[in-house]
């Protein structure tokens, strides 16, 4: 089980920003170990975004992003303050991890 | 049964069931567009996505330092005033040129902003697909400590 994503989504001028930070060591499996083998891939490979079950945005991963991935995006005349918006991940071995957040 | 079939169908019966629980789409864990994230130099990466020679625009804009310390963690992003369907984030020297990639249906604005890894010092560059053509910017980034930790 992998930590929670931390996500605002905060509503200015009818765009919601929304920020999320996840918990990912996005191996890019380039990598070796202390006794030179190598570390497997393993990174997030698509995220989505999500009110009311329609997906608003969609991020494809590759290894390249960064550990602990940050994302930001913006959506306009899709979502609104009070929205529940859930944000989903699922990686390369199939994990997944959700989380959810009202739009403030 | 032998084993590798009873590990399909395990494997599937889960995809099933945690698709129908809401945890994970189906659609969304066969969409990664492995093609593009394995090709390796920017040409094979835009033919991955259907493109050809993306025209320079100025209607593209990609944000990224002049100077990245860490190259393991750069901050990149990018948008666009075109009507974008798609954009994406590539680092033209990394092993495989494609960062990531963002699909925007009707409501999501073309502004996207995430951390890279870099190898060295290279181009980053955008890609935004508008009205079935692709676009691109382009910005050099010097880094001083590559990123990808070999």
């Amino acid at each position: 089980m992998s930590s929670p994503m931390r996500i605002r989504a905060t509503e200015k001028d009818g765009v919601v920003d929304v920020k999320v930070l996840m918990r990912h060591l996005m191996e890019t499996g380039l990598r070796k170990d202390k006794d030179g083998k190598p570390i497997p891939a393993w990174f997030i490979t698509v995220l989505d975004a999500k009110v009311n079950s329609k997906v608003l945005f969609t991020a494809e991963f590759g290894p390249a992003v960064s550990k602990d991935p940050f994302l930001n995006f913006k959506l306009k005349g899709s979502a609104k303050k009070g929205d529940t918006l859930e944000v989903s991940w699922v990686d390369n071995k199939g994990e997944t991890n959700s989380s959810t957040v009202e739009v403030k | 049964m032998n084993l590798q079939r009873r590990n399909l169908m395990q494997m599937t019966a889960l995809v099933g069931l945690m698709a129908s629980a809401g945890l994970m789409t189906e659609a969304e864990a066969a969409q990664w567009d492995k093609a593009a994230f394995e090709a390796k130099s920017v040409d094979d990466v835009v033919k991955a996505l259907g493109g050809s020679a993306p025209t320079v625009s100025d209607k593209v804009t990609l944000r990224a330092p002049d100077i990245a310390e860490n190259g393991a963690v750069v901050p990149v992003g990018v948008e666009s005033s075109l009507n974008a369907t798609q954009m994406a984030i590539l680092v033209e020297k990394n092993p495989s040129a494609l960062a990531a990639m963002f699909i925007l249906p009707a409501g999501a604005e073309a502004w996207a902003s995430t951390r890279v890894k870099m190898g060295k010092s290279s181009n980053v560059i955008a890609l935004v697909k508008s009205d079935g053509k692709w676009f691109m910017a382009s910005k050099e980034v010097k880094v001083t400590l590559g990123g990808c930790g070999g």
